[in-house]
């Protein structure tokens, strides 16, 4: 019952409130339908934060698991494993807002001709490459060729410093899943004539894929709340936004409450069936 | 038997008579204190204001005697002072008393009593800005003398994100006492909601109206007076190396055709004429609009700069995108801006602000406001002001609108009417607050009855270039609503990245701009 009360207090009736609030304007005195939510699917600051959501969710999920796995495979069969993954995973052990302090710094750019302080321009200078605003530009690194948005330089960055942090979470989870696969099961397979890429393939993955789905729920919902790295690097300038900084924005330099409210709904929207999905399947384990 | 009896008797009382005589009359009587004429000054106090409770005390003993003598107030001890007096000699003891809260108050000393009243409250006033660091310890200076006077407190909160606490401050109906806005646009905002105290209800207006040019008392008045303005910047200066410009044989410029033409020899004798730096944080681009501002101003005059910044003619209008041009003009052009646009969106205006001034110089000029003149001075402590860096004025576009100036201040504002508050909001707008960080320097005020021998020489010449503007304007993105002012930011980032989009992205903000109504 307390534990009733608490969840009333502050989630029930903030989520009412917030989807009470999305239908009216900004100062919440006047009801206006959805005119909210068309803001959020038709103007082009709002299209372009849902579109580099996506690009999160997308690159974000795939490249930390994938990595993570990567690790997780590779680490086990070297003798300083521990040397190993404790590398992969002291990012995760740096708060967020510091990691993107940190990366900001990696990042930095000096026009040329002028000395580089960030290291990855520092480096590409040193082998004569022009410098890049990594967190500006928008066309790919050293080409003049632009791809439509999301896929600009500045938000494949902002990505790669989620999947720097996240990486040693995936592969942490995962590679306790790996040692959980019965030795047995690996060397009957050897024995049988596998090699290492079949049994990866047929018994590996199959025995770890509910782990590696837990994992990429995690990381959904990671990247599609993503607020702090973003804000603190770019934040949102150069077209970076995600739906989380605008929300912010409308918020709190717009005092929009009516839009921000449109936002935080949408958010919740994706969200949710994600959960549902993950709570619905830690069910049913519980129950096997 | 009878006799004998009264022999005894009178014996008796003989030895009784002698034994007090012995130990009544010593050679010396004993230090002994008596206290008279307490006194109670003033017996009616404001609160946090001093009372001084003054007795007599005598030593009536014929030894020097050293006494405590406790202080009560409304049966409690206060305080216990210790004296020594000589042998029949008197002196005054007074003890301090400060009461932060309003009542009458019993003393009472060795059964003397008195009593005094106090009125009011003492008063602790909130105060909400964006100082921290060296800023807030020069604020605090300032504030010094108030709280030694009064004896009421400030309590400063600063953060870099004042809109989002305040917004949500406000919100929640716990508005601080005293907010310092970096603009009056916010001002405007929470004026129309009636969230604000009218300063002229309490404040002598007859003094403000004198020590205030009538330019910064509308500024303040959203009807009624809601914001004093104070700390006050010009942001009509370009900052150059006087020493370099000597050693290239550069003349400072006096007109816009002169500038660009003085750049382009720049670039021909293989300098970059222009450090262009517009990152800051969430804020970025206001360097920029800054830039947008001053040309627009100097364009087009103050009429139609108050229609920009009113929104009385749209952002499609040609003057906007004139200015954004000639903005471009500096920026897009080759060779003017190290790393061009790229390196003006990604470097730091602080950091921008000092090129002119490395070995040998990374590009010639800088424009921003006179504050640039900290960022200066805190990264080259060795150059001279004024010898080793200097500003000259923004150059003259049109003739007709010679010597304008923007500028910009931040305004207090007022949430909560108490007595304290009061106090603190006539403090802070006195001629005598102000000359106090005047003096320490990184402070232009707009009283103008600070006098400008308080400044270091770089300061008082842009307090003379405010003071002495033929046309003032505010600075045009600090006057908008805080959704336009966050456009037009982003549309300049904008511009400088895609400058063949500038119609679409006047466009934008025009859209934005309109739906504020």
């Amino acid at each position: 019952m307390p534990a009733f009360l608490f969840v009333t207090v502050f989630l029930i009736y903030p989520v009412i409130d917030t989807l009470r609030i999305s239908f009216f304007n900004r100062n919440s005195t006047e009801f206006i339908g959805l005119d909210n939510y068309e803001y959020v699917f038709t103007n082009s600051t709002a299209q372009s934060a849902l579109l580099n959501n996506v690009l999160w969710l997308v690159l974000f999920t795939v490249l930390a698991v994938g990595l993570g796995l990567l690790f997780a495979v590779l680490s086990g069969r070297v003798r300083y494993e521990a040397m190993a993954k404790a590398a992969v995973f002291i990012p995760m052990a740096i708060s967020f807002v510091a990691a993107a302090v940190i990366w900001r710094f990696m990042y930095a750019y000096a026009p040329e001709g002028f000395t580089q302080i960030g290291l990855i321009n520092a480096a590409g200078t040193g082998v004569g490459l022009e410098p890049i605003a990594w967190l500006v530009e928008h066309p790919l690194p050293y080409t003049d060729v632009t791809l439509p948005g999301p896929l600009h330089t500045n938000n494949f960055a902002l990505v790669a410093v989620g999947v720097w942090m996240w990486t040693g979470f995936a592969m942490v989870i995962l590679s306790a899943g790996l040692k959980g696969i019965s030795t047995d099961i690996l060397e009957a397979a050897r024995v049988d004539g596998a090699g290492e890429w079949q049994i990866f393939r047929r018994i590996i993955l199959p025995v770890l894929s509910p782990t590696i789905a837990v994992v990429a729920t995690t990381l959904v919902i990671q990247a599609l709340k993503k607020f702090d790295m973003v804000w603190v690097m770019t934040a949102g300038n150069f077209e970076t936004d995600v739906v989380a900084t605008l929300m912010f924005k409308q918020m709190f330099n717009f005092s929009d409450f009516g839009r921000a409210a449109a936002l935080a709904v949408v958010l919740l929207a994706a969200i949710l069936p994600i959960m549902l999905i993950s709570i619905r399947r830690f069910r049913a384990q519980e129950e096997t | 038997m009878k006799t004998i009896k009264g022999k005894l008797f009178i014996g008796l009382v003989l030895i009784a008579v002698v034994g007090l005589l012995v130990t009544a009359c010593p050679t010396a009587l004993p230090a002994n204190l008596s206290v008279s004429n307490l006194s109670v000054t003033p017996v009616e106090v404001e609160a946090g204001q001093a009372v001084t409770i003054t007795v007599t005390a005598s030593n009536t003993g014929e030894e020097e005697g050293t006494f405590n003598i406790p202080l009560e107030i409304d049966g409690d001890t206060e305080e216990t002072k210790s004296v020594t007096i000589a042998a029949d000699d008197s002196t005054q003891v007074s003890f301090t008393v400060i009461r932060p809260e309003g009542g009458t108050y019993t003393v009472d000393i060795f059964n003397l009593s008195g009593s005094f009243e106090v009125t009011g409250e003492i008063g602790v006033v909130n105060v909400l800005g964006v100082w921290g660091g060296t800023e807030l310890e020069n604020f605090q200076a300032m504030i010094a003398p108030w709280e030694t006077e009064t004896g009421n407190a400030m309590g400063f909160s600063g953060t870099r994100d004042l809109i989002a606490i305040l917004t949500t401050r406000v919100a929640a109906g716990n508005p601080p006492d005293v907010a310092i806005l970096p603009n009056p646009g916010q001002m405007i905002t929470l004026a129309a909601d009636g969230e604000l105290v009218d300063l002229s209800s309490f404040l002598d207006m007859t003094a403000i109206n004198a020590q205030y040019a009538q330019g910064w008392i509308d500024l303040g008045t959203t009807n009624p007076l809601t914001g004093i303005f104070m700390k006050a910047a010009s942001k009509g200066t370009v900052w150059y190396n006087p020493k370099f410009f000597d050693a290239m044989g550069y003349v400072v410029p006096t007109t816009w055709d002169e500038m660009i033409t003085l750049s382009d020899q720049m670039v021909a004798d293989g300098v970059a004429p222009w450090s262009v730096a517009v990152e800051s944080g969430a804020a970025s681009g206001w360097p920029a609009t800054d830039w947008i501002g001053e040309i627009f101003l100097h364009e087009s005059g103050g009429d139609v700069y108050d229609q920009w910044v009113n929104h009385e003619i749209p952002w499609t209008d040609p003057a906007v995108k004139s200015a954004f041009e000639k903005f471009g003009q500096i920026v897009l052009t080759p060779g003017y801006v190290p790393g061009g646009a790229i390196g003006a969106l990604a470097t730091n205006f602080v950091n921008g602000s000092w090129l002119p001034y490395t070995d040998p110089p990374g590009a010639a000029m800088y424009y921003l406001g006179s504050f640039t003149e900290g960022f200066i001075a805190a990264q080259f402590p060795g150059l001279v002001p004024g010898e080793d860096y200097a500003f000259f004025p923004f150059p003259t576009i049109d003739p007709q609108f010679a010597g304008a100036v923007t500028g910009a201040a931040d305004v207090v504002v007022a949430f909560n009417d108490n007595p304290a508050t009061r106090s603190f909001i006539e403090y802070l707008a006195s001629a005598e607050a102000q000359q106090i960080w005047a003096e320490i320097g990184g402070f232009i005020s707009v009283n103008s009855n600070v006098s400008l021998d308080a400044y270091t020489e770089l300061a008082a010449l842009s307090a003379e270039q405010l003071t002495g503007a033929t046309i003032f304007r505010f600075d045009a993105d600090d006057q908008m609503p805080p959704a336009v002012q966050s456009a037009f930011w982003a549309g300049i980032l904008e511009y400088l990245q895609t400058p063949g989009d500038l119609d679409g992205i006047l466009a934008d903000i025009e859209a934005i701009a309109a739906a504020q109504g």
